[in-house]
């Protein structure tokens, strides 16, 4: 097995609305908290990977350069969907595994708030007649005439389908993974949004796209996360007070989504899930009954119940009996999104593939305060995005 | 077809006869897709033959997308393809949309254009009875 590579420096930033900030304030401030907390200087930095989704023509990086330090260390300005921050720090640890660095920096930023419901760009204007356009050659939009496209409705899609090939799903059950994501962010100060909401309260509220309800949804937020990472041999150089806090990167795989049947139709986002769980539990020489937390990408409630089948926390088709189990609460057998998820934390998502490692990376170290998993040794982060790519992180405690 | 004839809304929509839908589907691997193809997500090979797709199926997934209008979408496996849709001539409620309800093919009307071309979308609706075919 290659030598393991350790995050040596961890932040994200209050996700919520930050109007008096651009993308960049952000950036930075995720950024210099990070050194910070890694004991490292941009000089130190020989690779930066940095995420954004919304200005991924705009060279964030070299804009966060020039406002944090200007070392002229190659630069991967990268998007991919709502892996892009997954991805990003993806970027920063093959440059180590490929001998190109010692320490790499990732950066994941968005802003997103007041923007509603995300769709591509707008159709350019059509002519008074007929005229056939794109791959099916469709006279005018397609939403709502070919069914939808819009995300809660594709993610609430993927939730039903679970239930027509188990059985046992329901509008009561999604609401209650919802509740519990919800409740679990009253502990997290940096969530977008630190609301409980009653089940009643989930359920009457304006519905989206059925069975997904507003406070089922992810919430459209600003934010960043930022990582440092470092290779085994220079992390030995470190002095004990900064080498004692790192985290070990047990696996770190991203995968995209292989032809199923019906994949191109409604998005296959199990498959590219289980195989990248198989590859990163593999790596990491552990299974999920070592786990000791999940941050999974709960986009919508719809879409939690899938994943704990596809990273495997249960038996395939004993999803729901998982979450009736109690297990993915807080105090169950294996916490799923303690931080409240991207229903309460909120989903900038440039940055959410990194603040969900962030999550697990203070959980590991014993610094996640009220939210704190006692003893947790061993966690894994999830998230995917649509077109398709999904990325996981296993982390764990130095020994 | 003449100038006059109604267009399809998308290309995979064939109405030249009782309307059908049609896949590109791959001589190599059998993979079936709609729309236009470059090669075969499947197997990377660059021949297709158009497969009609039966006209019943069944709701393997679906949502009802919110709004002025609320619209049913749905995945409707036809005898194993999946094709995505709008179910129309249904109330847009979970209370008469639930997955595994037998849909058949149908086509409405999506407009006309300036020249009076009418434009013939597809979608999907509950299947008639056996009851009431029968009378």
């Amino acid at each position: 097995m290659s030598d393991p590579i350790w995050i040596i420096g961890s932040n994200m930033t209050k996700f919520g609305k930050h109007p008096e900030l651009d993308i960049i304030d952000l950036a930075a401030e995720a950024s210099l908290a990070a050194l910070a907390d890694s004991s490292m200087a941009m000089t130190d930095i020989d690779v930066l990977a940095v995420g954004n989704l919304m200005n991924a023509s705009a060279s964030v990086g070299q804009q966060l350069q020039k406002q944090i330090g200007q070392t002229g260390i190659p630069v991967f300005n990268v998007a991919n969907a709502c892996a892009t921050g997954a991805t990003a720090l993806r970027v920063a640890i093959m440059a180590i595994q490929a001998g190109q660095a010692e320490v790499g920096m990732a950066v994941g930023v968005e802003k997103l708030s007041g923007m509603g419901l995300l769709s591509g760009p707008p159709e350019a204007p059509r002519g008074d007649t007929w005229e056939p356009r794109g791959r099916v050659g469709a006279l005018g939009p397609t939403e709502g005439h070919i069914g939808t496209d819009i995300m809660p409705g594709v993610f609430a899609q993927i939730g039903m389908e679970y239930g027509h090939t188990y059985g046992e799903v329901s509008f009561d059950l999604f609401a209650r993974i919802s509740e519990k994501n919800h409740a679990h962010s009253t502990l997290n100060p940096l969530a977008a949004y630190q609301k409980r909401f009653t089940l009643d309260e989930i359920k009457n509220d304006v519905m989206i796209a059925y069975p997904n309800t507003r406070p089922m949804c992810s919430g459209n937020c600003d934010g960043a996360a930022a990582m440092i990472v470092m290779s085994d041999e220079r992390k030995q150089s470190l002095p004990s007070e900064v080498a004692r806090r790192a985290v070990k990167i047990a696996a770190s795989v991203l995968t995209s989504d292989p032809y199923t049947p019906g994949c191109q139709v409604l998005p296959d986002i199990n498959t590219l899930t289980r195989n990248a769980a198989n590859q990163a539990y593999e790596a990491a020489g552990i299974g999920p009954e070592d786990l000791d937390l999940v941050e999974l990408h709960d986009c919508f409630a719809t879409a939690e119940l899938v994943h704990y089948d596809n990273l495997m926390l249960c038996e395939p088709g004993e999803a729901v009996s998982f979450f009736e189990s109690g297990a993915p609460w807080r105090d169950g057998a294996l916490p799923v999104n303690v931080s409240g998820g991207l229903q309460s934390k909120g989903h900038p998502i440039g940055a959410t593939g990194i603040a969900n490692i962030h999550e697990i990376v203070c959980h590991l170290r014993g610094e996640a305060g009220d939210r704190q998993i006692e003893g947790a040794r061993v966690g894994l982060a999830h998230v995917i995005g649509l077109g398709s790519a999904c990325g996981v992180h296993i982390l764990q405690q130095a020994s | 077809m003449t100038d006059t004839d109604p267009i399809p809304y998308v290309d995979y929509l064939d109405l030249s006869g009782e309307p059908q839908l049609v896949t590109q589907a791959c001589t190599q691997c059998g993979a079936q897709f709609f729309g236009r193809r470059n090669a075969c997500a499947a197997c990377s090979a660059t021949t297709f033959v158009e497969k009609p797709v039966q006209r019943t199926g069944h709701i393997s997934s679906f949502t009802i997308v919110s709004g002025k209008t609320p619209y049913v979408s749905a995945i409707v496996d036809c005898a194993g393809v999946s094709v995505r849709a709008t179910v129309i001539n249904v109330e847009a409620d979970a209370d008469h949309v639930h997955l595994a309800m037998p849909v058949q093919l149908t086509t409405y009307s999506a407009g006309h254009d300036a020249d009076g071309r009418e434009a013939i979308g597809y979608a999907f609706e509950p299947q008639t009875t056996a009851e009431e075919t029968s009378i």
